[in-house]
């Protein structure tokens, strides 16, 4: 698949964005500064990247505990992310959901889900709604190879077969759930006998090169709208850091392993290929870092600024009017 | 006025909302015929017998503009699903600071009485009142489910609609006419003096059996049906409680940490009713056990109408 100059510096740019937002994330948090709990999506950039990009508002995508790369991939407003992370009044949620829990429901961001698989079942009604309402709009669905060992995630898939629903489930198959092992934990050993299973149409594919995510999104998405039932798409990927971010959290996976992982870094990698194929120059390239790194620090700045809730905030939104 | 059982009422609810608004979807593991028939088999959908992912299907409906009711048939296959009930419905409203609305019915019966066992018997709604972000009903007429049902199909919030199993063929009047029951709004079904019985779901009977055998005593007993669990009408009772001095507060459910155990709390707590109370406020569970098949142990295990007037004498007693 060829693509456009444009459309390789939009994925670019998004990955880069993601990745420049998540560092700086993760250097507040190492500071002491963020409350609660951070996954950082660190190294898995190109799925939320390579799959949102074929989405427009109408297209509803469901995300996990971290959700950070999905809410900007989707275009989320980084300002409101970061306040929220941060528990101010300007976040998403008001404060009241913290880095897990980011949603934008204006731009089809349906949150994200701190319990592992509990975002499948949410996405088949996503899909449902798309399906009713017979304009082409679809749903996508995020979440890892943890969750493929929740009844949840079976029951979605079954679900979404039974009924052809226009959901996309992507897989981010970082090989661990928190410190166990997929090669453990997992029966099926290869995830997408559990699609192949339910009569899902699957493919996986290597998660940190972009262009294939861009290709196999587009070609599953394009079935979707036209109808042909659900989709499975593995991408596998690692993430660089902790589970979550904390000193207190050990990290048991091999050292070796990370350290491979990182060499495939897909921002770099991307990056690259785009300065062999002279899509970018280094100075364009640096430009690009340049304007992520002020918005970043445009949104780190909007959340300093912004004022906490009242303790007394605590007590609304608990029912809608 | 005609007379329809409670389960053609609640039905009823649901055919007149769904004529009305195209963006209704009823999903349930059985097929509601009617339903389906009227509305087509898009919107009325028949679904695997797998309540986590219904219930959170409804979540997403719900997120992307259309209003689901799920029927779950028993509250005990209900806890097949309560990581999407009671972590996402109950929560999503509130986690995402109000942005969007989820208007969702979830129906499911209760209760016991049947020999249905431990596995189709049990009245939870106390599990599910401590964990705020759900509207909880508990209607005991054929008149109050509809009229509770269409206030809910209006409704912008999750809303469980518990049923008592027994209640579900039992006929009583309701107008042809539409009509909406708000919620928070308690029912007097019986006026009294001596003593406030605040009865829930199939209890209500249990209450109004005893308030006429009481009666020929020269006992006479208030018999209130709350109607709803969340809100609560705090207000009708305690007005009540301060006027007959007296409180019975009357559940099936297990006695620890139950309905009743808020009620009770609410009332005691509140200094002028506290004040004014002539004995101990009491109450008459189900005892604390799974339910059990055999008819004689389940008859021992849940309230009846002669707990109910032990209770109402003891009360009257002290």
């Amino acid at each position: 698949m060829d693509l456009s100059r444009n459309t390789l510096i939009d994925l670019y740019a998004t990955m880069l964005t993601i990745r420049r937002f998540e560092e700086r994330v993760a250097a507040e948090v190492y500071a002491g500064k963020v409350p609660g709990f951070v996954h950082s999506y660190i190294g898995e950039e190109a799925i939320a990247a390579g799959v949102c990009v074929h989405m427009d508002r109408q297209d509803r995508i469901v995300s996990h505990h971290r959700g950070h790369g999905h809410c900007i991939a989707k275009g989320a407003d980084m300002k409101r992310m970061m306040a929220e992370i941060y528990g101010k009044k300007t976040g998403y949620c008001k404060g009241k959901g913290g880095s897990m829990h980011i949603a934008d429901f204006s731009i089809g961001m349906l949150g994200a889900d701190g319990i592992v698989g509990a975002g499948l079942p949410i996405a088949t009604g996503a899909a449902m709604a798309a399906q009713l309402d017979r304009k082409g709009a679809i749903a996508a669905v995020f979440f890892g190879d943890g969750a493929c060992n929740e009844g949840e995630f079976h029951e979605a898939l079954n679900l979404a077969s039974i009924w052809k629903l226009p959901l996309l489930f992507v897989c981010e198959n970082n090989g661990y759930g928190v410190n166990t092992s997929a090669e453990y934990a997992m029966g099926a050993k290869d995830i997408t006998r559990m699609p192949e299973a339910y009569h899902i149409a699957n493919r996986s594919i290597y998660g940190n090169d972009v262009e294939l995510v861009y290709e196999a999104a587009a070609e599953a998405i394009a079935r979707l709208r036209k109808g042909d039932g659900p989709y499975f798409l593995e991408c596998k990927t690692y993430r660089w850091h902790k589970h979550f971010l904390s000193n207190a959290l050990e990290d048991l996976r091999p050292s070796e392993e990370l350290e491979a992982w990182k060499q495939k870094c897909p921002v770099a990698a991307f990056q690259k290929k785009l300065l062999d194929r002279k899509i970018l120059t280094a100075s364009e390239a640096e430009q690009i870092d340049q304007k992520i790194l002020a918005q970043v620090e445009e949104a780190h700045a909007f959340a300093m600024e912004s004022p906490y809730p009242q303790p007394q905030d605590a007590l609304e939104d608990v029912y809608s009017i | 006025m005609r007379e329809i059982t409670y389960e053609t009422a609640a039905t009823e609810a649901i055919q007149e909302e769904f004529r009305k608004n195209p963006r209704t979807v009823h999903l349930s593991t059985d097929l509601p015929s009617d339903l389906q028939r009227e509305f087509g088999a898009d919107r009325v959908r028949v679904t695997p017998i797998a309540e986590n992912s219904f219930v959170g299907a409804s979540i997403g409906l719900a997120g992307s503009g259309y209003r689901t009711v799920s029927n779950l048939r028993m509250a005990t296959f209900g806890f097949v699903a309560l990581d999407q009930m009671m972590n996402h419905a109950a929560k999503i409203t509130y986690m995402f600071g109000g942005q969007a609305k989820f208007p969702i019915l979830y129906r499911m019966t209760v209760g016991a009485g049947y020999s249905g066992a431990a596995e189709h018997s049990i009245s939870p709604y106390a599990m599910y009142m401590n964990v705020p972000g759900l509207k909880i009903l508990l209607a005991t007429t054929p008149y109050d489910i509809k009229g509770l049902l269409k206030t809910a199909l209006r409704e912008n919030n999750p809303v469980v609609s518990f049923e008592p199993f027994l209640l579900g063929g039992m006929k009583g009047p309701v107008p042809e006419e539409e009509y909406f029951i708000p919620f928070g709004k308690a029912s007097v079904r019986r006026e009294g003096t001596d003593v406030t019985v605040v009865a829930l779901a199939r209890m209500v009977y249990e209450a109004l059996g005893a308030a006429e055998d009481l009666e020929k005593e020269g006992i006479s007993i208030e018999v209130i049906d709350p109607r709803t669990l969340i809100p609560l009408d705090r207000e009708t009772i305690i007005e009540s409680v301060q006027k007959t001095g007296r409180l019975v507060v009357v559940d099936e459910a297990c006695q620890t940490c139950g309905a009743a155990a808020e009620i009770l709390a609410l009332t005691a707590s509140d200094r002028a009713t506290f004040g004014k109370l002539k004995s101990a406020p009491g109450r008459v569970c189900g005892l604390d056990v799974p339910i059990p098949f055999s008819p004689p142990m389940e008859k021992f295990a849940i309230p009846d109408k002669a707990k109910i007037i032990k209770a109402v004498k003891t009360a009257m007693r002290n």
